[in-house]
């Protein structure tokens, strides 16, 4: 633990904020766990099942709000296909999933998922083999949107697409995805995606402990993705994606490749999009094409653009804003929240470039030049 | 009751046109008869209510109940010779597209009368048209007689192989059993001309489809590369524009129901000012605001977007709206039996094409054209020059989401007009400017109309949905090559 602590505070290199956000973070989680394991149903201090499974997808939104900032925020690369990222990661999970149903699905089949058996197929194809294996089906949830973002990055930044430009191109990447993941004949479930999953690891989905234990890790990994990239952004490579983003072609005269930067840091926020996906769907228990759609793309950008980009904890504490928004304004009126999120699109870009981390900046730049002109008088 | 066809046969042969009203009455099954006088008299609807209407004077006889009459009965063998005998009263009729339309519909039912009737009229029939119908059904007749010497036959199947019509494929396709080898022959060889005809007219339907959705692209896609092109930024909410557009040309029916045929011509002028109004409010409000910022400029459009598909949502409700056609845009222009193209597509295709080249001509012989083109070019040297940007820019707002606006109604006339309208269109106009390249009409123009195409030649093999993602995967390879697009802007900036 001291050595943990020590590893925190060498250095200004983890930044300010890295601390206390992750004890905050994981003390609630911790608290909220116990309450609902521990605690009687009837007690004042019991959390919910409900909640805790809220909270916990809260926490993937988070994630993938983290890795929208790490390329807009740090890199000045708006992507409005981090959705198609963040969708991959829940299908390969959702393939494990549906492969641990076995033969316990509608039409008993014990290899073939309820949907093949539908359509009338008579064999997995390919892309399913080996994906009941958890340590392969996780290995596919990082490799495959890496890959893409790879293949992507690689294809745009080289020949210098930049600005509204690749937003445009991001957008049509995740809109081509969502046409095919729509069709039947690719294999993935179709319209209705992939859902009724059972149970992960030999766990059951419903169980209070399983959900709970989902949400823990969610947690953990959401503290230790932030540590990480807390590190990476201060370190030397930091500065450099920081120097693209403020003049990228300066950067690239004195002489770094500006473009294998790029691609790298695209490929790393893509993995953590894809692995927040895969925590995603046990917990929400489906994965269908319409997370593909480009305005669950362009959603999290704004939970980024609320909170404040170019700050790592800007961006969660936006994501945890934005959908507690969501949820209550939902409930209340449902008609109300588009325009809400509209409006918010609109208020924070006008009034707020710097999210609400920069309004929290002001105000106590505010202060202290005030105290340190009554201290002058 | 089959005693009825020698009366009906004497009724044909002893007058004309006058009797094709009973013939068909009676095919239809509303021709009555008063039960105390015997008189012929016709069922018809008259505004919702039965009424029975006089054969010769054609007037509605008053009081008149159902019980009163009784309905002439026919049978199946009665109303195929009815049809037929239709056909051939329809042959001397005096209109010549009457008359060849009558012998079309007798292609899949030759009988022997009608064989005789058509041998009868064929010499003295002098419009060309009709006569080469006639021809082509008395050669069909001829090569169906198995009883006839084979190069007659094979004459006459020659003569076929000139048509496009369904039922001579049938009857060419039935030869290619016959027994005897060189009818088989001829028929396949026929068989063959037709189909290397019918894909050629395939091709061109093809075409058709691939320039109607160029011209669609073309009209939702111009607008915005003319926003982007002068100010450098996207409007996400331009959908929307073609959306309210759209919507207009609702309103303006709702407002003039009994003038539907006109209501385009009020809808076009009232969607251009409608959305062009909100482009110039919006430009105004937020996106003057974010000057040099195209992201942010991006995000709040799209937030605008979102306002105003849920302001019309709950202005309109969520269901679509139904916009009627006016009368002249609907039906189709029927070239031939495999090839009729859609009128309201082609009036939107020549649509297109005015509103590009007015847009052509504003550009290049305005005042305000030549200082948008300036400011597109070099915004601070225009500024320099005494060009008020802030004007221009609302201004080229204004006209970009107005000429969305006319897409809207444009779009109207084709699908279904509800909230998300916009958001179908927008992907694919962005895709259309990234190709054409940004600010160029001409890209616009040639990339609306490459993607048409492309997507209508590879949708039969590959799918709706595979032929839009191929799309998709073409444009993001091409940008590769040219990150510019097609046509890019010369300049000297060392981005």
């Amino acid at each position: 633990m001291t050595r943990l602590t020590a590893w925190f505070s060498e250095g200004r290199s983890t930044g300010k904020h890295t601390l206390p956000f992750v004890v905050i973070l994981l003390s609630v989680t911790i608290l909220a766990s116990a309450a609902n394991l521990l605690l009687p149903a009837d007690s004042m201090f019991y959390v919910s099942t409900y909640t805790i499974t809220l909270l916990g997808k809260y926490l993937c939104y988070a994630m993938l709000a983290l890795a929208v900032d790490i390329i807009w925020g740090y890199c000045g690369i708006l992507s409005l296909g981090h959705g198609a990222f963040f969708a991959l990661g829940g299908y390969a999970m959702g393939m494990y999933l549906m492969r641990q149903i076995g033969d316990r699905g509608v039409y008993g089949n014990p290899l073939l998922p309820d949907f093949m058996v539908f359509l009338d197929w008579k064999e997995l194809p390919w892309f399913w083999l080996g994906m009941d294996q958890f340590w392969f089906a996780m290995l596919m949830a990082v490799f495959v949107p890496g890959l893409l973002a790879f293949v992507f990055g690689w294809l745009a930044f080289r020949s210098r697409v930049t600005g509204v430009y690749l937003s445009i191109m991001t957008q049509a990447l995740t809109y081509a995805l969502l046409l095919a993941f729509f069709r039947n004949e690719m294999g993935f479930g179709g319209n209705n995606g992939l859902t009724d999953f059972k149970e992960i690891l030999g766990f059951s989905l419903q169980a209070d402990s399983t959900r709970v234990a989902l949400f823990l890790i969610t947690a953990i990994l959401l503290a230790v993705i932030f540590v990480i990239s807390q590190k990476i952004l201060a370190s030397r490579l930091g500065k450099v994606v920081l120097a693209i983003r403020d003049s990228e072609s300066r950067s690239r005269f004195i002489g770094y490749r500006t473009d294998r930067y790029k691609v790298w840091l695209f490929v790393y926020s893509a993995v953590i999009a894809g692995i927040a996906g895969a925590l995603y769907v046990p917990q929400v228990g489906i994965i269908n094409p319409g997370e593909f759609s480009p305005i669950n793309s362009i959603e999290m950008v704004i939970w980024v653009a609320v909170g404040g980009r170019g700050t790592l904890i800007g961006a969660v504490i936006g994501a945890l804003l934005v959908n507690y928004a969501k949820t209550r304004f939902t409930a209340i009126m449902p008609d109300a929240w588009l325009f809400a999120l509209g409006a918010m699109f609109v208020l924070v870009t006008l009034y707020l470039p710097k999210g609400l981390m920069g309004l929290y900046g002001q105000l106590k730049a505010k202060r202290n030049s005030v105290t340190k002109k009554e201290s002058q008088a | 009751m089959n005693d009825m066809v020698p009366v009906l046969v004497e009724i044909e042969a002893t007058s004309e046109e006058a009797v094709l009203p009973i013939f068909q009455y009676l095919v239809e099954g509303s021709l009555h008869y008063i039960k105390t006088s015997k008189q012929l008299v016709a069922q018809v609807e008259v505004s919702g209510v039965t009424r029975y209407k006089d054969l010769l004077t054609g007037q509605v006889v008053a009081d008149l109940s159902k019980s009163d009459v009784d309905k002439i009965r026919v049978n199946n063998t009665l109303r195929v010779y009815l049809r037929n005998a239709i056909a051939r009263i329809q042959l001397s009729a005096k209109s010549p597209s009457v008359r060849e339309s009558a012998v079309r519909s007798l292609l899949s039912k030759l009988d022997q009368e009608t064989v005789a009737t058509l041998e009868s009229l064929y010499p003295n029939e002098t419009n060309k048209k009709v006569k080469e119908a006639m021809a082509l059904a008395l050669a069909m007749n001829t090569a169906a007689q198995t009883t006839l010497a084979p190069s007659n036959r094979i004459a006459a199947i020659e003569k076929m192989s000139t048509s496009l019509e369904s039922d001579v494929r049938n009857l060419l396709t039935q030869l290619t059993r016959d027994d005897n080898p060189a009818v088989v022959s001829a028929a396949n060889d026929a068989l063959e001309t037709i189909a290397q005809r019918v894909n050629r007219f395939a091709f061109v339907d093809q075409l058709f489809f691939g320039l109607s959705l160029g011209s669609v692209l073309l009209l939702a896609s111009i607008g915005l590369a003319i926003t982007f092109g002068v100010m450098g930024v996207i409007n996400m909410a331009h959908g929307e524009m073609i959306m309210l557009g759209a919507y207009t040309t609702y309103v303006v029916q709702l407002i003039m129901p009994n003038y539907i045929d006109y209501s385009i011509w009020v809808a076009i002028p009232a969607a251009f000012l409608v959305s062009g109004l909100m482009g110039v409010l919006i430009e105004r409000l937020v996106i003057c605001r974010l000057h040099g910022r195209p992201l942010e400029t991006l995000l709040a459009t799209f937030g605008i977007s979102l306002i105003l598909q849920q302001l019309v949502r709950t202005i309109f409700s969520p269901l679509n709206r139904q916009v009627s056609t006016p009368s002249w845009m609907s039906g189709s222009w029927e070239i031939n039996p495999v090839l009729s193209l859609t009128l309201n597509r082609l009036y939107i295709l020549a649509f297109a094409l005015l509103v590009f080249i007015v847009l052509v001509v504003v550009l290049k012989k305005t005042s305000l054209g030549l200082n948008v083109r300036a400011v597109s070019q070099n915004r601070n040297m225009a500024k320099a020059m005494g060009v008020k940007t802030h004007w221009v820019d609302a201004m080229t707002f204004g006209l970009g989401s107005g000429i969305a606006g006319i897409a809207g109604v444009a779009l109207s006339q084709l699908t279904n007009v509800g909230p998300n309208l916009g958001q179908s269109y927008i992907i694919d106009s962005f895709m259309v400017v990234v190709f054409g390249g940004v600010g160029n009409l001409l890209g616009t123009l040639v990339a609306a109309f490459t993607l048409g195409i492309a997507t209508k030649f590879l949708e039969p093999t590959t799918g709706a949905v595979l032929a839009a993602i191929l799309v998709l995967v073409f444009i993001i390879l091409f940008i590769q090559k040219r990150p510019k697009g097609l046509f890019p802007q010369k300049g000297r900036a060392a981005e």
